[in-house]
């Protein structure tokens, strides 16, 4: 029993050594300054509460060792201590200077990474001087509009590193929370109201990642709540603003072959009543009901969980249900092979940049 | 013995449960509806952890997944580990405390039935189109959008067991304060009935505003009323701030009891007072009083304001102090002690690492920045796991080996009690101690399944073969519960030798009456205070007289089972927004509340003057050696 | 022999007949306690009120100042309060031992009961027709009708347990086991009244004065 538990704690600990998480994805590898902070505080905190595990601990084994009954003691009857003032003093006041060495920092971070005063500074000529996005979560899906960029993406979120940029996040169904944990601690999207706060990514730290981070929905919001994941684009500054300009002159391409043609006159019969073509924000909240698809060309990730291939667009269109049920685009379409086919490769073809 | 003479026998035992107003019947129903619960809800975690045992699984769909992880919180929470320890409290709290039964008897037997009732209303859900999906918190623009009926047995199914529990609070507030024996003044009383006393007044301070959020999204959903309905100006923010009024002192509500019953097993096994027991009740109450200053902790995310959040998180720490004060005056205890081994002290000793674990990481937790990241994932579920399973199941574990002779007149086999606690304990620390690298490693809770390639694989496999571990230990209770129960032992007044409270002073199981004459308690620890001075029973308070005790009555059952049929015709009432009501929706819920409001009345008419034991009779039993045929 | 049976005469009649027997002492004890999770539980809808009082879904949707009707309310407040002296005088004469008296004003506190309720009842149909004013038109309207109607479903409870109370003992006279039972009834009584008290000035004062 006692090896077992020796064994145990072993290969706990080896297992703690060899695992982190995945750098796109981890708390534990911080990629920003906000989830940075966290992480700091995360090891001051473990560090105090180390020192009272192992306080606690000495004591438990020494009791253990030295105050077991043993053999031949079966009549004693150890003297009745009330309690000692003193030791109760100790034991009081050293929790409150512990917990006062986690209070402060606690208070001052609290008001660090809850400052979003700086959110709609303007420069000179009136444009606000951070980048600001709006998000909307939805059953299933996120939406991101960049109001002064006047543009609309959903799903692939893209930034530029190495600034501050702020977020503004409401829910349109039910409550969700976006949540980025390489990058910073998540916060929820009301439906009452609009939440606030900012986040940084770390240049660097997002070349390690591949420049792709994952994030995830952290609040229980039905049978998908697992599959409302998203990935975050963090590219440099100027890149970004590439990407801004290609997708505010976004055009949809005119098909170059027969089946995307195809594809387009099905798409246009079929799929335009919800989902926008067009990167172009002139539509209010309410009307964006689906995924805006402009762009779907250069997505990372099929329906925000399944790999960008062909076969698994064709999937998703044909039965959504099976891979995100409780969806609200519907259970299951009867499209034959030849339309999948066709609405894949033009919505393939949807792409503001090469 | 004829088979007719058996079945007889049999059903005037259940006459005599359902009619019973007997403290200690009521802990023996307690005790085996709440292990029931039990049961269910582990048989629903282990089913979450198959699930969750390799990425993108398929043991069940996403939306049972829910089912089963909702079920599982509630049931354990509202069905398991409060009906538990009121198992305990019942048992115990009236013998500490030198009394013969609670102060309203027939209350108590109204706060179990009610409790029953709304726990098989609740699981009914599984039978009637599928149990609530929406977790065990519920949180409003979720439950609003739930599909089917399946919150509303949530809803009305936690209504019903609620008011069982508001009665049960009042009722042991109420016995504590006014039938204390002679001399058993506040500051003499065992540990155990402290927390109790503190931990009932939480339920009566924290129930209330779950009733009425409760209410809330009853109306909301099956009434047409727009509390929680956006668009009509309605706001679900509301539902998480009472909550949490209600959830966060419901943990307290749960954890007291357990530091309770740790503050009897460590003094018992190490033969030493409890060290520091001013100092113990103090904190107790700091606790119960902090309880209810920290419940947005639990909303950090939810966009309160820094403000808002800067105070939470320290008045969140601020509760680290009254409990390591306990801590360390349970190590105190046992220092310089002569400590034996049982199974209870085992749970015990395995209790204090667990628990500090669960307390450190909750103070992590309360440092707001710090929650942004851990709130919501499998750190905060590796959180309370730890410390209610390392507090309060380690808890009712402990208390089951300790009490089972006093409950039952026999005592658990040890040999089987060390088994179950090393399956348990080793399977409960494999489960959980990963899932807080989980969490820091970016998985959500409540997920129904993960997708590969995230670095999850492993320690949601480790984590679910320690469910297994946990499975085992507990199948091995069960057999030494049945073993035990066929067994021919009968037990003595102070079967564990080193007693210190009242109970240990009484005949394992006590009479129907308790105390021939109530006794007149001298000091704390009130037996062992006679035992050392070589007493062999408590001097009497009063002399022998006429014991004045309670009729039993089947009316508490009726009650309950008039607010369970109510519950239906509301749940099918015309107004529904699951749009499946019928007009005879509302003619069953008019007849339901009929049927409890008439019992009541019915109850109020009759006069219940109990009745009296003659002295004669007691006299009688002193002859037969106490015991009571 | 049984002392809850046993016949008095006002000289040998307790002074404080509701605590006498450790039965009426723990009612007297638990009622009070029952009493606390009831303070808790209307501050909870009173909370809940005080957020919402001023969410409708839309501009033409009735707000506080333009359907509350304060001589209406000011009459159901006099009621009321008097219905809680009547009771005040019934508990007197119980103390007294004078039992024709008792049952006599709470015999008059039920009428004032019945007439607040009455006159609650009036008010609730008032604005469904003619504001529109229901249940479920918003949060507001939600808010307002849980609370006041908790308060008023108070009221009904406690006027069918007064009214069980005085029929029931009508013929038998007072008693150690019955005393008690009037004494939790007229706290219970007052409960309501202090409650009614608050509605008033959170709900309708502070409504009409915005």
């Amino acid at each position: 029993m006692k090896k077992w538990g020796l064994y145990l704690s072993l290969l706990i600990f080896a297992l703690i050594l060899t695992a982190c998480g995945e750098p796109y994805l981890s708390t534990l590898k911080p990629a920003g300054e906000v989830a940075e902070r966290q992480f700091n505080l995360l090891l001051l905190s473990t560090g105090v509460m180390t020192l009272v595990i192992v306080v606690v601990v000495i004591i438990y084994v020494i009791v253990l060792i030295r105050f077991r009954r043993k053999k031949g003691e079966e009549d004693k009857i150890p003297e009745q201590v009330e309690g000692s003032h003193k030791l109760e003093i100790i034991w009081t006041i050293i929790p409150i200077i512990l917990i006062l060495i986690l209070a402060v920092p606690t208070v001052a971070e609290t008001f660090n990474l809850g400052d979003v005063s700086e959110r709609d500074k303007v420069d000179k000529d009136g444009n606000r001087e951070n980048l600001v996005i709006n998000v909307r979560a939805s059953l299933y899906w996120w939406e991101f509009e960049y109001p002064d960029q006047g543009i609309v993406t959903s799903q692939d979120l893209v930034v530029p590193t190495d600034e501050k940029i702020y977020f503004n996040l409401i829910a349109s169904d039910v409550k969700h929370a976006f949540w980025i944990p390489a990058i910073g601690g998540k916060i929820d999207t009301n439906t009452d109201n609009e939440n606030s706060f900012y986040l940084v990514f770390d240049g660097e730290k997002a070349d390690e990642a591949g420049n792709i981070f994952y994030g995830k929905c952290a609040e229980l919001c039905g049978p998908s709540h697992a599959y409302m994941d998203f990935k975050v684009k963090a590219v440099p500054r100027a890149e970004f603003d590439e990407w801004v300009v290609a997708m505010q002159n976004f055009e949809e391409p005119e098909p170059q072959t027969a089946v995307a043609q195809q594809g387009k006159e099905i798409f246009e019969n079929s799929c335009i009543g919800c989902h926008a073509v067009s990167a172009e924000n002139s539509m209010p909240a309410e009307a964006r009901i689906a995924p805006n698809l402009a762009d779907f060309g250069n997505r990372t990730r099929v329906a925000g969980i399944l790999p960008y291939t062909k076969e698994n667009i064709k999937e998703w269109i044909q039965n959504p249900g099976d891979i995100k049920p409780g969806n609200l685009m519907y259970d299951s379409a009867n499209f034959s092979e030849e339309e999948l086919d066709a609405l894949a490769e033009y919505l393939m073809s949807l792409k503001a940049q090469e | 013995m004829s088979t007719i003479a058996v079945r007889k026998s049999f059903l005037s035992t259940v006459w005599e449960y359902l009619t019973t107003v007997d403290h200690k019947k009521i802990a023996h129903l307690y005790l085996g509806a709440g292990g029931f619960f039990f049961l269910l809800g582990g048989l629903e975690a282990l089913f979450i952890r198959i699930q969750l045992m390799k990425p993108q699984n398929n043991f069940v769909n996403e939306q049972l997944f829910n089912e089963l992880m909702t079920m599982h919180g509630t049931t354990m929470i509202f069905l398991a580990a409060m009906p538990l320890l009121f198992a305990y409290m019942n048992a115990v709290v009236p013998l500490q405390i030198g009394a013969r039964d609670v102060a309203f008897p027939f209350l108590n037997a109204l706060g179990f039935w009610l409790f029953f009732w709304g726990g098989i209303f609740l699981n009914l859900s599984w039978f009637l189109g599928g149990a609530p999906d929406a977790g065990w918190t519920s949180y409003a623009s979720l439950s609003l959008a739930s599909e089917g009926h399946g919150i509303d047995f949530y809803t009305l199914g936690i209504q019903i067991s609620g008011f069982g529990t508001l009665m049960s609070g009042i009722n042991f507030l109420a016995t504590i304060i006014t039938m204390r024996a002679p001399g058993m003044s506040f500051m003499r009383m065992p540990l155990f009935t402290w927390t109790t006393f503190i931990a009932s007044s939480l339920i009566l301070m924290a129930f209330p505003p779950l009733t009425i959020s409760v209410f809330y999204l009853i109306f909301d959903r099956l009434f047409n009323s727009a509390i929680f309905d956006v668009t009509l100006g309605g706001n679900t923010i509301i539902w998480e701030h009472f909550f949490w009024i209600f959830g966060h002192p419901e943990v307290y509500i749960l954890i007291l009891p357990a530091f309770g019953i740790f503050s009897e097993i460590i003094p018992t096994f190490s033969r030493k007072r409890l060290f520091g027991y001013s100092s113990m009740v103090f904190a107790t109450i700091l606790i119960g009083f902090l309880g209810f200053m920290v419940w947005a902790h639990h909303m950090f995310t939810t966009g309160l304001g820094n403000v808002a959040n800067a105070i939470f998180a320290v008045a969140t720490m601020a509760i680290a102090v009254p409990t390591g004060i306990k801590i360390f005056n349970w190590l105190l205890t046992m220092w310089g002690g002569s400590i034996k081994i049982t199974v209870p002290m085992i749970w015990a000793l395995g209790f204090i690492p667990s628990f500090v674990m669960g307390g450190v990481t909750g103070v992590m937790q309360g440092i707001a920045p710090l929650d942004y990241q851990l709130h919501d994932t499998y750190f905060i579920v590796a959180h309370f796991h730890y410390v209610i399973i390392g507090g309060v199941v380690f808890a009712i574990f402990a208390a089951a080996h300790f009490y089972w002779p006093k409950m039952f007149g026999k005592m658990l086999s040890e040999k089987l009690g060390y088994v179950t606690f090393a399956f348990f304990f080793v399977g409960f620390h494999m489960t959980f101690f990963v899932q807080h690298f989980l969490g820091l490693m970016g998985m959500p809770r409540r997920v129904a399944t993960f997708l590969p390639g995230q670095g999850l694989d492993l320690y949601n496999f480790i984590s679910s073969l320690g469910a297994i571990l946990m499975t085992i230990g507990v199948i091995v209770l069960l057999v030494n519960i049945v073993i035990t129960s066929m067994s021919k032992q009968q037990v003595a007044n102070d079967p564990w030798g080193d007693g210190r409270t009242i109970e240990w002073a009484l005949p394992s199981p006590p009479p129907y009456y308790n105390f021939k004459q109530l006794p007149l308690v001298r000091g704390q620890d009130t037996w062992w205070l006679e035992k050392m001075e070589g007493n062999k029973e408590l001097p009497p308070a009063e002399p022998l007289q006429d014991i004045h005790m309670p009729k039993g009555s089947i009316l508490p059952f009726f009650i309950a089972l008039g607010l369970f049929i109510a519950g239906f015709g509301a749940m099918y009432n015309p107004l529904n927004q699951v749009g499946d009501g019928h007009p005879m929706g509302t003619v069953v819920l008019i007849f339901g509340l009929a049927m409890t409001f008439g019992t009541m009345l019915l109850r109020s008419l009759r006069d219940d003057l109990g009745y009296y034991i003659p002295k004669e009779e007691l006299e009688d039993d002193d002859a037969k050696g106490g015991k009571v045929s | 022999m049984n002392l809850l049976e046993q016949k008095f005469t006002p000289e040998t009649w307790p002074e404080h007949p509701e605590t006498y027997t450790q039965e009426g002492k723990n009612k007297f004890i638990g009622f009070w306690l029952f009493l606390a999770g009831e303070t808790v539980l209307f501050a909870s809808l009173f909370a809940t009120y005080l957020a919402l009082k001023d969410s409708v879904p839309n501009s033409d949707h009735a707000l506080a100042a333009d359907i509350y009707s304060l001589e209406l309310v000011f009459i159901m407040t006099a009621i009321l309060l008097t219905s809680s002296l009547t009771s005040v005088y019934a508990i007197y004469h119980m103390r007294n031992y004078n039992f024709k008296q008792m049952q006599l004003w709470f015999f008059i506190t039920v009428l004032l009961g019945l007439s607040f309720l009455a006159l609650e009842i009036y008010e609730f149909t008032h604005y469904v027709y003619e504001y529109s004013f229901t249940f479920g038109s918003s949060a507001f309207s939600s808010a307002y009708y849980t609370l006041v109607g908790t308060h008023g479903a108070h009221v009904c409870f406690g006027l069918g347990w007064i009214t069980a109370l005085i029929i029931r003992n009508q013929k038998r006279g007072l008693n150690l086991y019955n005393a008690p039972k009037y004494y939790v009834a007229s706290l219970y009584w007052h409960f309501i009244d202090l409650v009614w008290v608050f509605i008033f000035s959170v709900v309708y004062l502070m409504g009409m004065l915005g």
